[in-house]
């Protein structure tokens, strides 16, 4: 196997989005809203696939507002649901995200004529097609793969999120009641996380796909939480191991000669497996917290 | 309604199978639903994917019953990894099931894409199992399904007392004896196989909706846990049928995702509209209630006022009433206008009195108000001054034969904590 420029593209690509999602992903698992973040990016589909019938075309921008309504709106509706209807709160989350994501298929295949989305694309991804999509400037030279930039921005956006508004999240985080009481909102917060996942699902559709950005998202900052207590150290572990699932994934997968993003997520649940091995056999202490907490 | 189409053999297959499953899954799933396991047997669908794969890369074939053992054996392994996070580790249950869930289908991608790639042909067919292709059972499909569904209700059946009690109070199940363990045991593997046989239907991403929707679509009608089972499998079965009449009558249409839209209509109806815990239900009876309590309120305003003037029925004007308590004149009108229609007010020009019938209500509940504050002070020994603030929302709630208790209680006094007369 010999790495080349396009597995070069690849692999960043899967490292750029691995990072943005661990990210956000660290915040989900201490909020407790792993399934929520799940349930999400399935069902921001039918706002990808409005969007894209919309506009007639696969830009960025029109999906990433198809795809931020419906992140809203999952979050409103499970909220509702859950409040207002008196569903219990698992069943509320695994009945908006079938339906949405139910009526998003039916929407693609209804309109396959003039959509060119395919159903496996949307699930599983194509990041081997990242490098047959260039971005060309006007005299015609291009500037590398266009899933590149975006899953850049995003990014971009993440570290500038986590970066600015850390203090906020950390207090919405851990303590509601008391951001509440020194006038943090913690309503605004909630939904802004929710839709920064739905934006970072959209960047991941194109790569990984809906149902293995979940995996991107939960998996790393999961095995980071078991090795640490501490905030900072566990989003910079779990970008560490998003990035070296992205790298060993690819080599995995162009051995195997199967899906990328599957080779990928394998890798993120063999760390998780070793980790979780190791604090459970050598760390005694980690479990006698456990137990006295 | 054309019955022709029913002629049909190919459909009959079809809708029979997709209706065995919808069932079957929703029966299975109320337990589910009521032990708040629902995302778990999201992870299980998820799960059963590598275990498909497996199975065919061992045995090279796609026999139902091999596909299945495959599917059952990851699909365990699933709940089993489940379980081991969330006891040996810090991480909660919805993060656990997040995790495994997608891990258990990366594999599963991975393995069905290499398998796709390694250039098997009769591999075709595998890839159903992700979105579900309900058109294309045949009818030995049908009878292993057919088979497993009705082995799968009969245990329900045997078993229903003991899943009952361990999804109610598992402790009051050990207590008595139940052997918890293996119920719990029987119970996930029936779900197990329950996912398996479902997401012949709707596919991996889907099969989550089978097992919970219907449940939560049923709890809405009813507080029995029989009645619910029954009502679930009927709203799956005809969620069943009714997808798979679609994708016959629309042929590019697919089976599994309009089942899901159509049980979660039920759902999503049943939310709104069930008499009892629906939304609607519950805010037109909210509302109801407000309406009586503002013509109540409005009606002692009238009887406070005759009181202090000794003249009940005098006719007064909007802002006569607005003076003294508040109310909103927009609410104000619309309550004396409610009244005007049960014959509680009269109007007189631009002014309005009550009726006999208006003051009798009126002076009700006064009377009941005065009653309350008088029981507070004197059985309660709560001090005078604290006691109106109850008071004012208890007489709108205290019924009759309450009344009838209280006087009795209180040997019809004559007047109140503050030493203002109640009226009889």
């Amino acid at each position: 196997m010999e790495l080349d420029i396009n597995s070069f593209w690849i692999i960043l690509t899967g490292a750029l989005v691995a990072v943005s999602c661990s990210m956000l992903g660290s915040f989900l698992v201490l909020r407790k809203m792993s399934m929520v973040g799940d349930a999400i990016s399935h069902a921001v589909l039918p706002g990808i696939v409005i969007a894209f019938l919309l506009s007639g075309s696969r830009s960025t921008i029109p999906m990433l507002i198809g795809a931020a309504v419906f992140g809203i709106l999952t979050t409103y509706l499970i909220e509702t649901f859950n409040k207002k209807g008196r569903l219990q709160d698992d069943a509320s989350i695994g009945i908006t995200f079938t339906w949405l994501f139910a009526i998003g298929v039916i929407l693609i295949t209804a309109f396959a004529s003039n959509v060119d989305l395919d159903q496996d694309c949307v699930l599983y991804g194509e990041i081997a097609y990242v490098p047959l999509d260039l971005w060309y400037l006007d005299d015609g030279s291009d500037l590398g793969p266009r899933a590149v930039w975006i899953s850049g921005a995003v990014l971009l956006y993440i570290f500038a999120l986590v970066y600015f508004a850390y203090r906020k999240l950390f207090i919405t985080t851990f303590d509601p009641a008391y951001a509440a009481a020194i006038g943090i909102s913690t309503m605004f917060w909630h939904y802004l996380l929710m839709s920064s996942v739905s934006l970072v699902t959209v960047v991941s559709f194109e790569s990984v796909g809906a149902i293995l950005v979940v995996a991107f998202l939960i998996t790393p900052a999961a095995t980071a939480y078991l090795l640490t207590e501490q905030l900072p150290r566990m989003l910079t572990l779990s970008a560490i191991f998003g990035v070296l699932a992205a790298f060993l994934g690819y080599i995995l997968a162009s051995y195997l000669d199967s899906s990328i993003a599957g080779a990928m997520t394998c890798i993120l649940g063999l760390e998780f497996l070793l980790v979780f091995l190791w604090v459970v056999l050598f760390k005694p202490k980690a479990k006698m917290k456990k137990l006295s907490a | 309604m054309d019955l022709s189409i029913f002629s049909h053999p190919n459909l009959i297959f079809v809708s029979l199978g997709v209706m065995i499953l919808g069932a079957t899954a929703a029966m299975v799933g109320s337990f589910s639903f009521l032990r708040k396991r629902a995302l778990i047997g999201d992870a299980i669908a998820h799960a059963v994917l590598p275990g498909v794969c497996l199975s065919y890369i061992m045995f090279q074939s796609k026999h139902p019953l091999l596909m299945l053992l495959g599917a059952v054996s990851t699909g365990w392994m699933a709940i089993l990894s489940i379980d081991a996070i969330v006891r040996h580790t810090k991480l909660k249950t919805d993060a656990a099931i997040g995790l495994v869930l997608s891990v258990f289908f990366g594999l599963g991608i991975l393995l069905l894409t290499t398998i796709q790639h390694s250039g098997n042909a009769s591999q075709t067919g595998l890839d159903k199992f992700l979105f579900g292709k309900a058109a294309s059972m045949v009818s030995d499909d049908l009878i292993v399904f057919g088979l497993l569904a009705i082995g799968t209700i009969a245990l329900l059946v045997v078993f229903f007392k003991e899943f009952v009690l361990i999804s109610f109070d598992i402790n009051f199940a050990k207590a008595i004896g139940v052997p918890v363990r293996n119920m719990e045991i029987v119970l996930s593997s029936l779900t197990v196989i329950a996912v398996a046989i479902g997401i012949q239907a709707v596919g991996v991403v889907l099969m989550a909706a089978l097992l919970i929707t219907p449940a939560a679509a049923a709890r809405y009608w009813t507080d029995r846990v029989k009645t619910m089972l029954w009502l679930a499998a009927i709203f799956g079965a005809l969620s069943g049928l009714a997808g798979s009449l679609i994708s016959y009558a629309a042929p590019s249409m697919p089976t599994g995702p309009w089942i899901v839209v159509v049980i979660s209509i039920f759902a999503i109806g049943s939310l709104l509209f069930a008499p009892g815990r629906g939304i609607v239900f519950r805010m037109v009876k909210r509302r109801r209630m407000q309406a009586n309590m503002r013509n109540d309120n409005i009606l002692k305003l009238f009887y406070h006022m005759g009181e202090r003037e000794k003249d009940y029925y005098a006719s007064r004007s909007l802002s006569d009433l607005t003076v003294n308590r508040h109310f909103h004149k927009k609410e104000l009108i619309k309550g004396l206008r409610s009244l005007l229609k049960t014959d509680a007010v009269l109007r007189i020009n631009d002014k309005w009195q009550i009726t006999e019938k208006g003051k009798r209500q009126g002076m009700r509940i006064v009377r009941l108000h005065r009653l309350w504050e008088l029981y507070l002070t004197r059985y309660m020994h709560i001090a005078s001054d604290h006691v109106h603030d109850d008071a004012e929302t208890i007489e709108h709630i205290i019924t009759p034969e309450l009344e009838e208790k209280l006087e009795r209680l209180l040997e019809y006094p004559v007047s109140d904590p503050h030493n203002t007369e109640i009226p009889y």
